[in-house]
Protein backbone atom coordinates (compact mmCIF):
# COMPACT_ATOMS: atom_id res chain seq x y z
CA UNK A 1 0.00 0.00 0.00
CA UNK A 2 1.13 3.49 -0.96
CA UNK A 3 1.89 6.00 2.29
CA UNK A 4 1.42 9.75 1.37
CA UNK A 5 2.20 12.81 3.31
CA UNK A 6 0.26 15.81 3.48
CA UNK A 7 0.44 18.89 1.94
CA UNK A 8 0.87 17.04 -1.01
CA UNK A 9 3.68 18.25 -3.75
CA UNK A 10 2.68 18.49 -7.59
CA UNK A 11 4.94 15.28 -8.35
CA UNK A 12 2.68 13.30 -5.70
CA UNK A 13 -0.42 14.32 -7.05
CA UNK A 14 0.76 13.09 -11.11
CA UNK A 15 2.01 9.93 -9.66
CA UNK A 16 -1.27 8.81 -8.52
CA UNK A 17 -3.98 7.19 -10.61
CA UNK A 18 -7.94 6.86 -9.91
CA UNK A 19 -8.65 3.54 -8.05
CA UNK A 20 -4.85 3.49 -6.29
CA UNK A 21 -5.33 2.49 -2.72
CA UNK A 22 -3.33 4.89 -0.43
CA UNK A 23 -2.95 5.37 3.52
CA UNK A 24 -2.37 9.21 3.60
CA UNK A 25 -0.72 10.95 7.13
CA UNK A 26 -0.11 14.09 7.82
CA UNK A 27 -1.97 17.68 8.14
CA UNK A 28 -4.85 18.33 6.69
CA UNK A 29 -7.81 20.68 7.06
CA UNK A 30 -11.79 20.07 7.70
CA UNK A 31 -14.17 22.63 5.49
CA UNK A 32 -17.67 21.90 4.51
CA UNK A 33 -20.87 23.64 3.27
CA UNK A 34 -20.41 26.59 5.25
CA UNK A 35 -17.01 26.53 5.35
CA UNK A 36 -16.78 26.84 1.73
CA UNK A 37 -19.74 30.01 1.43
CA UNK A 38 -17.05 31.69 4.17
CA UNK A 39 -13.68 30.79 2.01
CA UNK A 40 -15.59 32.20 -1.37
CA UNK A 41 -16.35 35.04 0.45
CA UNK A 42 -12.72 35.92 1.89
CA UNK A 43 -11.75 35.27 -1.80
CA UNK A 44 -14.64 37.85 -3.40
CA UNK A 45 -13.17 40.39 -0.88
CA UNK A 46 -9.52 39.67 -1.28
CA UNK A 47 -9.29 38.91 2.53
CA UNK A 48 -7.04 35.99 3.93
CA UNK A 49 -7.97 32.32 4.03
CA UNK A 50 -7.75 30.74 7.50
CA UNK A 51 -5.14 28.63 5.80
CA UNK A 52 -2.72 28.99 3.00
CA UNK A 53 -3.84 26.93 0.11
CA UNK A 54 -0.88 25.83 -1.32
CA UNK A 55 -0.56 22.02 -1.40
CA UNK A 56 -2.99 21.21 1.37
CA UNK A 57 -5.74 18.50 1.22
CA UNK A 58 -9.09 20.11 2.52
CA UNK A 59 -10.97 17.06 4.40
CA UNK A 60 -15.22 17.25 3.08
CA UNK A 61 -15.94 16.25 7.26
CA UNK A 62 -17.87 17.52 10.51
CA UNK A 63 -16.59 15.67 13.33
CA UNK A 64 -19.21 14.58 16.69
CA UNK A 65 -17.93 16.39 19.45
CA UNK A 66 -14.32 15.03 20.97
CA UNK A 67 -14.86 12.79 23.68
CA UNK A 68 -12.79 13.45 26.72
CA UNK A 69 -9.55 11.73 26.38
CA UNK A 70 -9.52 11.14 22.73
CA UNK A 71 -8.02 13.70 20.11
CA UNK A 72 -11.63 13.45 17.77
CA UNK A 73 -15.10 12.17 17.70
CA UNK A 74 -16.36 10.21 14.93
CA UNK A 75 -14.72 11.25 11.48
CA UNK A 76 -16.34 10.42 8.17
CA UNK A 77 -16.43 12.29 4.93
CA UNK A 78 -19.79 14.25 3.46
CA UNK A 79 -21.08 14.40 0.54
CA UNK A 80 -18.26 16.04 -1.91
CA UNK A 81 -20.59 17.29 -4.87
CA UNK A 82 -21.52 19.79 -2.49
CA UNK A 83 -18.93 21.21 -2.72
CA UNK A 84 -18.36 21.23 -6.42
CA UNK A 85 -19.62 24.92 -7.40
CA UNK A 86 -16.61 26.28 -5.07
CA UNK A 87 -14.06 23.87 -5.71
CA UNK A 88 -12.56 25.35 -8.77
CA UNK A 89 -11.95 28.52 -7.32
CA UNK A 90 -9.91 26.67 -4.23
CA UNK A 91 -7.40 25.11 -6.92
CA UNK A 92 -6.95 27.85 -8.18
CA UNK A 93 -5.61 29.34 -5.38
CA UNK A 94 -3.39 26.06 -4.81
CA UNK A 95 -5.48 23.61 -2.74
CA UNK A 96 -4.06 20.08 -3.90
CA UNK A 97 -6.33 17.56 -3.08
CA UNK A 98 -9.60 16.70 -1.63
CA UNK A 99 -11.01 14.12 0.78
CA UNK A 100 -14.71 13.34 0.66
CA UNK A 101 -17.54 10.63 -0.91
CA UNK A 102 -19.15 10.28 -4.12
CA UNK A 103 -18.71 11.80 -7.75
CA UNK A 104 -17.54 14.98 -8.51
CA UNK A 105 -19.01 17.42 -11.30
CA UNK A 106 -17.12 16.96 -14.72
CA UNK A 107 -16.03 21.23 -14.16
CA UNK A 108 -13.90 19.85 -11.10
CA UNK A 109 -12.69 17.31 -12.83
CA UNK A 110 -11.39 19.26 -15.47
CA UNK A 111 -10.38 22.09 -12.63
CA UNK A 112 -7.96 19.05 -11.25
CA UNK A 113 -6.34 19.17 -14.96
CA UNK A 114 -5.62 22.51 -15.27
CA UNK A 115 -4.51 22.74 -11.42
CA UNK A 116 -3.48 19.29 -11.28
CA UNK A 117 -5.09 18.16 -7.82
CA UNK A 118 -6.14 14.42 -6.62
CA UNK A 119 -9.43 13.67 -4.97
CA UNK A 120 -9.93 11.11 -2.37
CA UNK A 121 -12.50 8.48 -1.60
CA UNK A 122 -12.68 7.88 2.67
CA UNK A 123 -15.29 5.49 3.61
CA UNK A 124 -18.49 7.26 3.90
CA UNK A 125 -20.29 6.27 7.03
CA UNK A 126 -17.85 4.42 8.50
CA UNK A 127 -16.56 7.31 11.21
CA UNK A 128 -15.78 5.48 14.26
CA UNK A 129 -13.04 3.40 12.68
CA UNK A 130 -11.84 6.26 10.67
CA UNK A 131 -11.28 8.43 14.22
CA UNK A 132 -8.78 5.81 14.94
CA UNK A 133 -6.81 7.41 12.39
CA UNK A 134 -6.62 11.27 13.67
CA UNK A 135 -3.79 12.02 16.06
CA UNK A 136 -4.71 15.39 16.55
CA UNK A 137 -8.03 18.32 16.14
CA UNK A 138 -7.64 21.45 16.73
CA UNK A 139 -10.09 24.56 15.55
CA UNK A 140 -8.64 27.20 13.52
CA UNK A 141 -11.32 29.35 12.26
CA UNK A 142 -14.94 30.19 12.07
CA UNK A 143 -15.83 28.19 15.68
CA UNK A 144 -19.44 30.02 15.35
CA UNK A 145 -20.18 27.42 13.19
CA UNK A 146 -19.78 24.25 15.39
CA UNK A 147 -19.25 20.86 13.42
CA UNK A 148 -18.45 22.55 10.41
CA UNK A 149 -15.73 24.81 11.91
CA UNK A 150 -12.43 24.66 10.04
CA UNK A 151 -10.35 22.15 11.72
CA UNK A 152 -6.48 21.33 11.55
CA UNK A 153 -5.94 17.13 12.01
CA UNK A 154 -2.94 15.06 12.01
CA UNK A 155 -3.86 12.39 9.97
CA UNK A 156 -1.99 8.92 10.30
CA UNK A 157 -2.26 6.21 7.77
CA UNK A 158 -5.92 6.87 6.91
CA UNK A 159 -7.17 4.25 4.17
CA UNK A 160 -8.37 6.22 1.40
CA UNK A 161 -9.08 5.53 -2.56
CA UNK A 162 -7.64 7.44 -5.20
CA UNK A 163 -11.61 8.19 -6.51
CA UNK A 164 -10.23 11.18 -9.28
CA UNK A 165 -6.92 12.11 -10.74
CA UNK A 166 -5.44 14.48 -12.94
CA UNK A 167 -5.71 13.20 -15.41
CA UNK A 168 -9.57 12.99 -15.80
CA UNK A 169 -10.16 9.35 -14.50
CA UNK A 170 -12.48 8.22 -11.74
CA UNK A 171 -12.21 5.52 -10.20
CA UNK A 172 -16.57 4.81 -9.78
CA UNK A 173 -16.79 4.56 -13.46
CA UNK A 174 -13.69 2.17 -13.90
CA UNK A 175 -15.03 0.39 -10.73
CA UNK A 176 -18.23 -0.71 -11.66
CA UNK A 177 -17.14 -0.95 -15.60
CA UNK A 178 -14.46 -3.98 -14.08
CA UNK A 179 -17.75 -5.18 -11.67
CA UNK A 180 -20.05 -5.50 -15.07
CA UNK A 181 -17.21 -7.43 -16.41
CA UNK A 182 -16.16 -9.60 -14.16
CA UNK A 183 -19.83 -10.90 -14.01
CA UNK A 184 -20.04 -11.19 -18.05
CA UNK B 1 -56.74 5.78 31.89
CA UNK B 2 -53.39 5.24 32.12
CA UNK B 3 -50.80 8.46 33.37
CA UNK B 4 -47.80 8.85 31.87
CA UNK B 5 -45.15 11.39 32.58
CA UNK B 6 -43.81 13.34 30.25
CA UNK B 7 -40.06 13.21 32.17
CA UNK B 8 -40.20 9.36 31.43
CA UNK B 9 -40.95 10.53 27.82
CA UNK B 10 -37.83 12.71 27.50
CA UNK B 11 -35.74 10.09 29.26
CA UNK B 12 -36.74 7.47 26.95
CA UNK B 13 -36.53 9.75 23.77
CA UNK B 14 -32.79 10.68 25.03
CA UNK B 15 -31.55 7.21 25.69
CA UNK B 16 -33.16 5.90 22.18
CA UNK B 17 -31.15 8.91 20.59
CA UNK B 18 -27.91 8.03 22.26
CA UNK B 19 -28.36 3.63 21.62
CA UNK B 20 -29.54 4.84 18.24
CA UNK B 21 -26.07 6.28 16.93
CA UNK B 22 -24.15 4.02 18.72
CA UNK B 23 -25.25 0.64 18.39
CA UNK B 24 -26.56 -0.87 14.63
CA UNK B 25 -29.58 -2.46 14.96
CA UNK B 26 -28.78 -6.30 14.72
CA UNK B 27 -31.09 -6.80 11.71
CA UNK B 28 -28.71 -3.90 9.83
CA UNK B 29 -25.40 -5.42 11.34
CA UNK B 30 -26.47 -9.36 9.71
CA UNK B 31 -27.50 -7.68 6.36
CA UNK B 32 -24.13 -6.17 6.09
CA UNK B 33 -22.20 -9.02 7.43
CA UNK B 34 -24.41 -11.30 4.92
CA UNK B 35 -23.66 -9.22 2.45
CA UNK B 36 -19.22 -9.35 2.49
CA UNK B 37 -20.13 -13.19 2.66
CA UNK B 38 -22.20 -13.16 -0.62
CA UNK B 39 -20.10 -10.20 -2.78
CA UNK B 40 -18.14 -11.92 -5.05
CA UNK B 41 -16.43 -8.82 -6.19
CA UNK B 42 -12.73 -8.45 -4.39
CA UNK B 43 -12.45 -4.93 -3.87
CA UNK B 44 -16.23 -4.77 -2.56
CA UNK B 45 -16.30 -7.21 -0.43
CA UNK B 46 -12.64 -5.53 1.62
CA UNK B 47 -15.42 -2.46 1.55
CA UNK B 48 -18.40 -4.33 3.56
CA UNK B 49 -15.24 -5.53 5.98
CA UNK B 50 -14.61 -2.06 6.91
CA UNK B 51 -18.01 -1.50 7.44
CA UNK B 52 -18.82 -4.28 9.90
CA UNK B 53 -15.68 -3.51 11.65
CA UNK B 54 -16.59 0.27 11.77
CA UNK B 55 -20.05 -0.90 13.38
CA UNK B 56 -17.68 -3.00 15.88
CA UNK B 57 -15.64 -0.29 17.15
CA UNK B 58 -18.22 2.20 17.74
CA UNK B 59 -20.17 -0.51 19.92
CA UNK B 60 -17.32 -1.29 21.79
CA UNK B 61 -15.72 2.40 22.45
CA UNK B 62 -19.20 3.84 22.47
CA UNK B 63 -18.73 6.13 19.85
CA UNK B 64 -21.20 6.89 16.79
CA UNK B 65 -21.09 4.89 13.95
CA UNK B 66 -21.17 7.84 11.55
CA UNK B 67 -20.51 11.31 12.36
CA UNK B 68 -23.67 12.53 10.67
CA UNK B 69 -25.93 11.62 13.46
CA UNK B 70 -28.97 12.82 11.82
CA UNK B 71 -32.05 14.78 12.36
CA UNK B 72 -33.88 13.24 14.80
CA UNK B 73 -37.09 11.48 13.16
CA UNK B 74 -39.59 10.58 16.17
CA UNK B 75 -42.41 7.87 15.61
CA UNK B 76 -44.53 8.21 18.53
CA UNK B 77 -47.91 5.26 18.71
CA UNK B 78 -50.29 7.09 21.33
CA UNK B 79 -52.78 4.95 23.34
CA UNK B 80 -55.94 6.14 23.38
CA UNK B 81 -56.13 5.32 26.54
CA UNK B 82 -53.41 6.93 28.02
CA UNK B 83 -52.80 10.75 29.55
CA UNK B 84 -49.75 12.28 29.73
CA UNK B 85 -48.89 14.40 32.68
CA UNK B 86 -47.08 17.30 30.92
CA UNK B 87 -46.33 18.66 26.93
CA UNK B 88 -46.05 15.91 24.69
CA UNK B 89 -43.99 17.38 22.15
CA UNK B 90 -41.54 19.47 24.25
CA UNK B 91 -40.85 16.48 26.15
CA UNK B 92 -39.61 14.70 22.62
CA UNK B 93 -37.72 17.72 21.76
CA UNK B 94 -36.63 18.00 25.23
CA UNK B 95 -35.32 14.05 24.94
CA UNK B 96 -32.96 14.90 21.85
CA UNK B 97 -31.76 17.85 23.43
CA UNK B 98 -30.34 16.03 26.31
CA UNK B 99 -29.63 12.59 23.94
CA UNK B 100 -27.62 14.72 21.73
CA UNK B 101 -25.89 17.02 24.24
CA UNK B 102 -25.27 13.92 26.61
CA UNK B 103 -24.27 11.59 24.28
CA UNK B 104 -21.61 13.69 22.34
CA UNK B 105 -23.87 13.46 18.95
CA UNK B 106 -23.66 16.35 16.09
CA UNK B 107 -25.59 18.82 16.28
CA UNK B 108 -26.79 19.26 12.74
CA UNK B 109 -30.29 20.91 12.46
CA UNK B 110 -30.50 24.66 11.42
CA UNK B 111 -33.56 26.65 12.73
CA UNK B 112 -34.23 27.57 9.50
CA UNK B 113 -33.36 26.27 5.81
CA UNK B 114 -32.62 30.12 4.66
CA UNK B 115 -30.95 31.75 7.04
CA UNK B 116 -29.04 28.76 8.43
CA UNK B 117 -27.88 29.01 12.07
CA UNK B 118 -27.38 25.96 13.71
CA UNK B 119 -29.59 25.16 16.63
CA UNK B 120 -26.75 23.47 18.94
CA UNK B 121 -28.70 20.88 20.08
CA UNK B 122 -30.27 18.74 17.30
CA UNK B 123 -33.88 20.04 18.06
CA UNK B 124 -36.44 20.40 16.73
CA UNK B 125 -37.27 16.99 16.34
CA UNK B 126 -39.48 15.71 12.98
CA UNK B 127 -42.61 14.00 15.22
CA UNK B 128 -45.21 11.93 13.76
CA UNK B 129 -47.83 10.60 16.09
CA UNK B 130 -50.29 8.02 15.27
CA UNK B 131 -53.65 7.75 17.95
CA UNK B 132 -53.63 3.54 18.34
CA UNK B 133 -55.70 1.22 20.70
CA UNK B 134 -54.52 0.96 23.82
CA UNK B 135 -53.10 2.32 26.76
CA UNK B 136 -49.40 2.58 25.92
CA UNK B 137 -46.92 4.79 23.74
CA UNK B 138 -44.31 3.23 21.44
CA UNK B 139 -41.62 5.53 20.89
CA UNK B 140 -38.98 4.81 17.42
CA UNK B 141 -35.97 6.87 17.33
CA UNK B 142 -34.77 7.39 13.79
CA UNK B 143 -31.62 9.27 13.31
CA UNK B 144 -31.56 10.17 9.40
CA UNK B 145 -28.74 11.42 8.00
CA UNK B 146 -28.60 13.74 4.82
CA UNK B 147 -25.99 12.44 2.58
CA UNK B 148 -28.90 9.75 1.72
CA UNK B 149 -31.83 11.88 2.85
CA UNK B 150 -31.11 14.11 -0.13
CA UNK B 151 -30.58 11.71 -2.73
CA UNK B 152 -34.56 11.23 -1.95
CA UNK B 153 -37.06 11.70 -4.81
CA UNK B 154 -41.07 11.80 -5.29
CA UNK B 155 -43.15 11.65 -8.15
CA UNK B 156 -46.23 11.61 -9.23
CA UNK B 157 -46.71 9.00 -11.71
CA UNK B 158 -50.24 8.44 -13.91
CA UNK B 159 -52.23 5.50 -13.59
CA UNK B 160 -51.26 4.64 -16.95
CA UNK B 161 -47.36 4.58 -16.19
CA UNK B 162 -48.28 1.37 -13.69
CA UNK B 163 -45.70 -1.26 -12.01
CA UNK B 164 -43.20 -0.56 -14.87
CA UNK B 165 -43.40 3.49 -14.30
CA UNK B 166 -42.92 2.79 -10.71
CA UNK B 167 -39.42 0.62 -11.19
CA UNK B 168 -38.16 2.92 -13.95
CA UNK B 169 -38.71 5.90 -11.29
CA UNK B 170 -36.73 3.46 -8.50
CA UNK B 171 -34.12 2.45 -10.87
CA UNK B 172 -33.56 6.32 -12.06
CA UNK B 173 -33.24 7.54 -8.19
CA UNK B 174 -30.69 4.92 -7.69
CA UNK B 175 -28.67 5.39 -10.17
CA UNK B 176 -28.71 9.46 -9.76
CA UNK B 177 -28.12 8.67 -6.34
CA UNK B 178 -24.61 6.91 -7.20
CA UNK B 179 -22.58 7.18 -4.76
CA UNK B 180 -23.27 9.71 -2.59
CA UNK B 181 -26.04 7.64 -0.17
CA UNK B 182 -22.70 5.57 1.11
CA UNK B 183 -23.81 2.75 -0.33
CA UNK B 184 -24.87 -0.31 0.56
CA UNK B 185 -28.02 1.58 0.82
CA UNK B 186 -31.34 0.55 2.30
CA UNK B 187 -34.60 1.82 0.21
CA UNK B 188 -37.84 3.13 1.81
CA UNK B 189 -40.45 2.85 -1.38
CA UNK B 190 -43.82 4.48 -0.71
CA UNK B 191 -46.76 3.58 -3.65
CA UNK B 192 -49.91 5.50 -3.58
CA UNK B 193 -51.91 7.39 -0.67
CA UNK B 194 -51.08 11.12 -2.01
CA UNK B 195 -48.31 14.05 -2.12
CA UNK B 196 -47.63 13.77 1.73
CA UNK B 197 -48.60 10.37 2.54
CA UNK B 198 -46.47 8.44 -0.06
CA UNK B 199 -43.21 10.52 0.98
CA UNK B 200 -44.12 9.18 5.19
CA UNK B 201 -44.96 5.88 3.77
CA UNK B 202 -41.43 5.74 2.56
CA UNK B 203 -40.15 6.78 5.35
CA UNK B 204 -41.90 4.13 7.75
CA UNK B 205 -40.74 1.25 5.28
CA UNK B 206 -37.03 2.26 6.04
CA UNK B 207 -38.11 1.40 10.35
CA UNK B 208 -38.80 -1.95 9.07
CA UNK B 209 -36.73 -5.16 10.01
CA UNK B 210 -34.12 -5.75 7.30
CA UNK B 211 -35.39 -8.85 5.26
CA UNK B 212 -38.80 -8.84 6.36
CA UNK B 213 -41.66 -8.58 3.15
CA UNK B 214 -44.52 -6.97 2.32
CA UNK B 215 -47.20 -9.37 3.77
CA UNK B 216 -49.38 -8.63 0.48
CA UNK B 217 -47.35 -11.21 -2.27
CA UNK B 218 -47.52 -9.03 -4.55
CA UNK B 219 -45.66 -6.12 -3.33
CA UNK B 220 -43.31 -9.41 -1.93
CA UNK B 221 -42.55 -10.28 -5.46
CA UNK B 222 -42.11 -6.77 -6.28
CA UNK B 223 -39.35 -6.17 -3.43
CA UNK B 224 -37.71 -9.07 -4.98
CA UNK B 225 -37.61 -8.14 -8.47
CA UNK B 226 -36.60 -4.62 -7.45
CA UNK B 227 -33.73 -5.26 -5.18
CA UNK B 228 -32.13 -7.49 -8.02
CA UNK B 229 -32.67 -4.64 -10.38
CA UNK B 230 -31.17 -2.60 -8.06
CA UNK B 231 -28.19 -4.84 -7.34
CA UNK B 232 -27.48 -5.38 -10.97
CA UNK B 233 -26.74 -2.08 -11.68
CA UNK B 234 -22.79 -2.28 -10.79
CA UNK B 235 -23.10 0.61 -8.35
CA UNK B 236 -21.42 -1.53 -5.35
CA UNK B 237 -20.06 -0.27 -1.61
CA UNK B 238 -19.18 3.23 -2.00
CA UNK B 239 -20.04 3.33 -5.73
CA UNK B 240 -16.37 1.91 -6.44
CA UNK B 241 -18.22 -1.01 -8.17
CA UNK B 242 -19.79 -4.49 -7.19
CA UNK B 243 -23.28 -6.74 -6.58
CA UNK B 244 -24.20 -4.93 -3.07
CA UNK B 245 -25.74 -1.76 -3.91
CA UNK B 246 -28.49 -2.23 -1.45
CA UNK B 247 -28.68 -4.19 1.63
CA UNK B 248 -32.65 -4.36 1.48
CA UNK B 249 -36.03 -2.32 0.34
CA UNK B 250 -39.03 -2.05 1.38
CA UNK B 251 -42.25 -1.25 -0.39
CA UNK B 252 -45.31 0.17 1.45
CA UNK B 253 -48.58 0.90 -0.15
CA UNK B 254 -52.30 2.54 -0.04
CA UNK B 255 -55.25 3.35 -0.88
CA UNK B 256 -54.99 6.32 -3.77
CA UNK B 257 -57.10 8.63 -6.70
CA UNK B 258 -57.92 7.62 -9.06
CA UNK B 259 -55.75 10.18 -10.95
CA UNK B 260 -53.00 9.04 -9.53
CA UNK B 261 -49.66 6.87 -8.65
CA UNK B 262 -47.68 8.60 -6.38
CA UNK B 263 -44.44 7.35 -5.64
CA UNK B 264 -41.60 8.09 -3.08
CA UNK B 265 -38.25 6.38 -2.82
CA UNK B 266 -36.51 7.45 0.60
CA UNK B 267 -32.39 6.40 0.09
CA UNK B 268 -31.21 5.70 3.63
CA UNK B 269 -27.36 4.14 3.77
CA UNK B 270 -25.56 1.02 5.47
CA UNK B 271 -26.34 3.12 8.57
CA UNK B 272 -29.52 3.16 8.97
CA UNK B 273 -30.71 3.43 12.30
CA UNK B 274 -33.80 3.24 14.56
CA UNK B 275 -34.38 2.23 18.69
CA UNK B 276 -37.97 1.68 19.91
CA UNK B 277 -39.00 1.61 23.59
CA UNK B 278 -42.65 0.87 24.38
CA UNK B 279 -43.70 2.72 27.71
Amino acid sequence: MRHLTAPLTEADVLSLHAGEHVLLSGTVYTARDAAHLRMMDCIAKGEDLPMELEGQVIYYAGPTPTPEGKPVGSIGPTTSTRMDASTPTLLAHGLRGMIGKGQRSAEVMQAMQEHPAVYFAAVGGAAALMAACVTSCEVIAWDDLGPESVKRLTLCELPLVVAADAYGKDAFTLGQEKYLRSIE
Amino acid sequence: MREIDAALITDTVARLCIEANRFLSQDVACALHQAEQEEPFAPAKDLLALLGKNEQIARETLMPICQDTGMAIVFAEVGQDVHINGDFEEAIHAGVHRGYVDGLLRKSVVGDPLRRVNTGDNTPAIIHTRLVKGDAIKLTVAPKGFGSENMSRLKMLTPAQGVEGVKEFVLETVKLAGANPCPPMVLGIGIGGDFERVAEMAKEALMLPMGQHNDDPYYAALEDELLALVNATGIGPQGLGGKTTCLGLHILAGATHIAGLPVAVNVSCHVTRHKTAVL
